[in-house]
């Protein structure tokens, strides 16, 4: 007994020290950061200082919440599809939403500046047809549009996992008891992809709250997100008190939306039972 | 017939969406001037530029470096972890542990980067080196949001192993070691493979994180890109992801025809039962 808890001891060792330095540690530095000025007293200006901000937190919350809907409206219906369809075509539907993740995220979003720009493929299209040219690069959809392009696989991909396992006898069950394809929907085939959306939900909402490329390329920086006022302090500022403030307040944000969504789902799921 | 026009109109509306962009960089990479908007002429020579390219050779060669070392690492912790954590039999210690393994997998990348440079720098003001970051803290900071995605697939692998087993093993006369070689390492060996791909891969494309926690003199590929479309991007960046977009596209297809054979093989196997 007492040599195998030595071992599992020994075992267990290099990863608890491992997540204690570099994966608390560095947390707990966020958190001292946050609340010493830069000779390392204690102050609450970096906290104070982010009323400042307030506008950037709000557009980002905003902006995260509509491409997180966007997404959620745009994958819904692709997963569906892709369930119901051959063994064969759902590999090769499952290849090419995956085959643009394994590319270089700058390099793709950059491409989407010589579509949008004014001198752009669009605009020449626009001309072309007698549309007029159309401002799209640097406005506030234009930033929409990266954030949904680069997290359309995160909300994809686990939709359509729950979905592949669902049991469509149940949709059949509720057909012959009457119901209508609304209603098969709204009570069978939702209900049951609910963790599947959740967890497609938080995993396109926590990248695009939080991102700074996007809106400093598709945005031409006219609208700064929390993302990019972190990098800032960091990269070129070099005020990494208020950063790190910024960064605390930014996470604090991202667990209580978590937890709501968490709670609701939780809900969800117990009036299902009743 | 009818029926499935419709959906099919949808799903190609999606990828037109997914790979436009896709199809702009590969067109525009073999352009003959140095614009990335307007067409003109066809040419190799950013192909030919990016073989004379130093910097982002260097670059290239970096990544790999840091890709491999960082996912091996990664693979030999997690996996012992994995092992640790399926043992535990305090149930409040192993989800205290669990749930910090999901940190790095719940914070957004920019917050773990930016924590991670905090306490490197930190340090390094402690032994007070001026330039801490470097491949060092890079290869840290790569382990570290590698290690949840292989503990996580080894996991699942280790619980469908039965206990028995290695008791088992040990029992005829293996030490406690080779039970694990011989036994249950076989068993969970498709689980450090899928944690291994998928730690090469997010170390390979990771920008964000390795962006805050990298100095001048050890650059990644991202990291260079980035340098570069914060000026005006030229077209070798695109002939770089051109050949990286057909690499990626040939695996995967590879993948997917090695997949597609062995289903059915196994159905073959159903059917002669």
């Amino acid at each position: 007994m007492n040599k195998q808890s030595l071992t599992s001891k020994l075992i267990n060792a290099p990863y608890i020290i491992w997540s204690v330095l570099f994966i608390l540690a560095p947390l707990v530095m966020v958190v001292y950061y946050a609340f010493t000025d830069r000779s390392g007293n204690f102050t609450w200006d970096n906290i104070t200082a982010l009323t400042a901000y307030k506008e950037t937190f709000g557009r980002s919350i905003w902006y995260a919440v509509l491409a997180t809907l966007i997404c959620l409206l745009l994958s819904y219906p692709l997963a569906y599809i892709m369930s119901r369809s051959s063994a064969s075509k759902q590999r090769t539907l499952m290849m090419l939403i995956m085959l643009p993740m394994w590319m270089n995220f700058l390099i793709r979003t950059y491409s989407w500046i010589t579509i949008l720009a004014n001198t752009g493929i669009l605009n020449t299209i626009f001309k072309a047809i007698g549309i007029g040219q159309v401002q799209m690069i640097n406005t506030p959809g234009a930033v929409i549009l990266g954030m949904v392009y680069n997290f359309l696989p995160y909300m994809v991909l686990p939709i359509y996992s729950v979905m592949s396992k669902l049991d469509y006898s149940l949709v059949e069950a509720a057909q012959d008891l009457g119901c209508n394809s609304r209603g098969v929907l709204r009570k069978v085939i939702f209900p049951m992809s609910l963790p599947g959306v959740i967890s497609g939900i938080t995993m396109v909402f926590v990248p695009s709250v939080s991102t700074f490329y996007i809106s400093q390329k598709l945005g031409g920086g006219k609208f700064l997100l929390v993302g990019d006022s972190i990098e800032m302090q960091f990269q070129s500022a070099y005020n990494y008190n208020l950063g790190a403030s910024l960064s605390l307040v930014l996470m604090l944000m991202i667990i209580v939306c978590m937890l709501v969504m968490n709670r609701f789902a939780d809900k969800e799921e117990g009036a299902m039972i009743i | 017939m009818k029926k499935k026009a419709l959906p099919n109109l949808y799903i190609a509306l999606i990828m037109l969406f997914l790979y436009a962009p896709m199809a702009v960089m590969i067109v525009m990479s073999f352009n003959g001037t140095s614009s990335t908007s307007v067409l003109s002429g066809f040419s190799l020579k950013w192909y030919g530029e990016l073989l004379n390219d130093r910097v982002t050779l260097q670059a290239l060669s970096n990544t790999l470096i840091l890709a491999i070392t960082s996912s091996i690492l990664a693979l030999i912790i997690g996996t012992l972890a994995a092992v640790g954590i399926n043992a535990m039999r305090k149930k409040w210690v192993k989800n205290a542990v669990l749930t910090v393994t999901n940190i790095p997998m719940m914070n957004p990348e920019i917050v773990t980067g930016v924590s991670m440079m905090l306490l490197f720098v930190f340090v390094g003001h402690m032994v007070s080196s001026r330039d801490v970051l470097g491949f060092p803290t890079l290869l840290i900071a790569h382990v570290t949001f590698n290690l949840p995605y292989v503990i996580l697939s080894v996991l699942p692998k280790l619980k469908q192993t039965d206990k028995h087993l290695g008791e088992a093993a040990q029992d005829l006369g293996c030490t406690p070691l080779s039970a694990f070689f011989k036994v249950i390492l076989p068993n969970i060996s498709s689980g450090i493979i899928t944690g291994f791909i998928m730690a090469f891969t997010l170390s390979l494309d990771d920008f964000i994180i390795s962006y805050f926690v990298s100095g001048p003199k050890f650059q990644t590929l991202p990291i260079v890109i980035f340098s570069m479309t914060k000026k005006k991007v030229k077209p070798d960046m695109y002939a770089l992801s051109t050949l990286i977009f057909v690499t990626v596209l040939v695996l995967l297809i590879i993948m997917n025809v090695m997949q597609a054979r062995a289903e059915k093989k196994q159905k073959a196997i159903k059917q002669v039962k």
